[in-house]
């Protein structure tokens, strides 16, 4: 591995920027998103800020069942994040569809539309446990790294 | 609908300055807003539909997330009406323990809401501020109800969890820091200059708008319309507690921060006086599974505004037909109305003033344009002949198959 490639993965593990898009849920996990930001819990410690844009994220936070009328925005925001891009689905709804499964505009699912790389799972998801899932999201791309370090 | 030379932007469905994906469609000339169209649909769930393929009790917990930050709201709107369908005498204490919850519901939510007006004016500082004491009040609802969000509280008949002793000294002691913070946000909101400033003249909705556009809640007690549904239609324990509907008429963003941070005095007062005459008594009536036959229309003051959910139910344990109207649907038209003539470097606040919940508003929009002028309805009858003849072209016939079966069911 070259030495820029090093401090590229150095830096995404230091400083990985999320982007937010609420994919038709109902609120509860983006504002548990939002408190995890705010001064109790700050996940900004792990230099997690969240953008405003798809072009600078790493990560893509979803919440919701993806309704049909989002499917195709989800898509599209998907395919403008740069590489490598990491996917968390967010709550219940995002892992599964949770209460709205089988409702006829849902389906049921981030990973049913967009590959998914963690799930948290939760009805609202926790402020604690989208900092377990973030860490332990940021700690399988050091080990991955690791691995393939020692491979070489 | 817009002249030519007029530029319109897209905002959304995926915007930093949105929390939910809605699509705005503003026409400007200049930086002044000459008319803006909402596209709603985008968080479309199907909930009403969904109700009418569960049970009551599954209803509940369906229904609780129609939104996650009045989730108590329309858990409780619902269940009063599936009540007075079945003709159910709720426990006092249960009705209490309701109003306690929902009071809870209430701080939490006009915190939240402090919070993002000052991140949409960048008042960051205010965000953190509002958000860090807001963790005191989740807290206290993670302690009596088990969750942070979506509460899971009410049931058909009563309420699930008991309020004790200690969890009562609690909720007093939050309140205590609660209180002193809040003396702190009126002063920020009604004292800072740069506040004052932003704020006032922004978003203007007068009296005898709020009265013809139907806005509901703070937005429209901000103009001076003293509407709020705790007194003047009482639910739950209202009718027994003593509180003040807040007005302002200021009629403009200004008004209506300055509307929340004092109705949450208000709710302070409410939950204080609902712990101190907390009556003993069972939780629940047993509710039957089957509601027999009827229809009711229910009415709550979310924090947001007047909820009404009408439920109707045909003697199943299936409810026919529920229909939600949340609040953001009837102050969204205001929206439209506020922001015509403004600047779009007010937009944001000017949406977010209105604590827009757009999660409880979507719904299906059939939109009819000039190309799609000839459609019409059309019969089963109609229908069905149609298929065959589409099935025909596509080069499947029936007809052989048809004639096969008939013979059969006949033979």
């Amino acid at each position: 591995m070259s030495l820029t490639k090093k401090i590229v993965t150095w830096a995404r593990i230091k400083s990985p920027w999320i982007l937010h898009f609420n994919t038709g849920a109902c609120n509860a996990c983006d504002i548990e998103l939002i408190a995890a930001l705010t001064p109790r819990y700050d996940l900004e410690r792990f230099g997690v800020i969240l953008k405003g844009t798809p072009r600078h994220a790493d990560i893509l936070v979803c919440s919701g069942p993806v309704t049909k009328q989002i499917e195709d925005r989800l898509r599209r925001i998907y395919e403008q994040m740069p590489e490598p891009k990491f996917v968390v689905a967010l709550g219940t709804c995002a892992c599964s569809g949770g209460v709205f499964d089988g409702c006829y505009n849902v389906d049921s699912g981030i990973d049913k539309v967009i590959p998914v790389s963690a799930y948290i799972p939760g009805c609202p998801a926790s402020p604690k446990a989208l900092i377990d899932g973030v860490a332990k999201l940021l700690t399988s791309l050091e080990e991955k790294e690791e691995t393939k370090k020692s491979g070489r | 609908m817009h002249d030519s030379k007029d530029f319109k932007i897209p905002i959304g469905p995926q915007h930093p300055a949105l929390k939910e994906p809605e699509g705005f469609s503003v026409a400007l000339k200049g930086e002044k807003i000459l008319g803006v169209d909402i596209r709603l649909g985008y968080n479309h769930r199907g909930i009403e539909k969904a109700a009418e393929e569960r049970t009551y009790v599954q209803d509940i917990y369906l229904i609780e997330r129609v939104c996650g930050i009045c989730s108590h709201s329309h858990s409780t709107c619902f269940v009063q009406a599936v009540e007075e369908i079945a003709g159910l005498a709720v426990p006092i204490r249960a009705l209490y323990i309701r109003t306690i919850i929902a009071e809870l519901e209430r701080i939490h939510s006009h915190l939240l809401w402090l919070g993002v007006a000052g991140h949409e004016i960048g008042f960051d500082t205010l965000l953190m501020y509002s958000w860090r004491d807001r963790e005191v009040v989740m807290d206290i609802l993670a302690a009596i109800t088990g969750n942070r969000v979506n509460y899971g509280m009410n049931t058909i008949g009563g309420v699930r969890r008991d309020i004790d002793a200690q969890q009562t000294e609690d909720i007093l002691k939050a309140l205590t820091i609660l209180e002193e913070r809040t003396k702190y946000y009126i002063e920020v909101a009604t004292q800072e200059t740069t506040i004052i400033k932003r704020l006032s003249g922004v978003g203007i909705l007068s009296r005898e708008d709020v009265l013809r556009l139907d806005a509901v809640g703070p937005t429209a007690r901000a103009s001076g319309v003293k509407r709020d549904v705790r007194a003047d239609d009482p639910y739950a324990a209202y009718a027994e507690l003593s509180f003040k509907v807040i007005t302002d008429d200021h009629a403009d963003v200004y008004g209506r921060t300055v509307v929340r941070v004092k109705e949450l005095m208000e709710s302070y007062k409410i939950i204080r006086q609902a712990l101190k005459n907390l009556p003993a008594g069972p939780l629940t009536v047993r509710a039957p599974r089957k509601i027999p036959v009827g229809e009711a229309i229910s009415r709550y003051e979310a924090p947001r505004g007047e909820d009404v959910h009408y439920v109707k139910s045909n003697g199943t344990e299936k409810p026919e037909r529920v229909k939600i109207r949340a609040p953001t649907l009837a102050n969204v038209q205001a929206v439209k109305h506020m922001l015509r003539d403004r600047y779009l470097a007010d937009m944001p606040i000017v949406v977010a003033a209105i604590d827009p919940c757009f999660s409880c508003t979507d719904r299906m929009v059939a939109l009819k344009e000039e190309d799609c002028a000839r459609a019409k309805i059309i019969n089963w009858q109609t229908l069905h002949a149609f298929s065959i003849e589409w099935y025909k072209q596509q080069g499947i016939d029936f007809t052989e198959l048809n004639k096969k079966l008939q013979d059969k069911l006949k033979g």
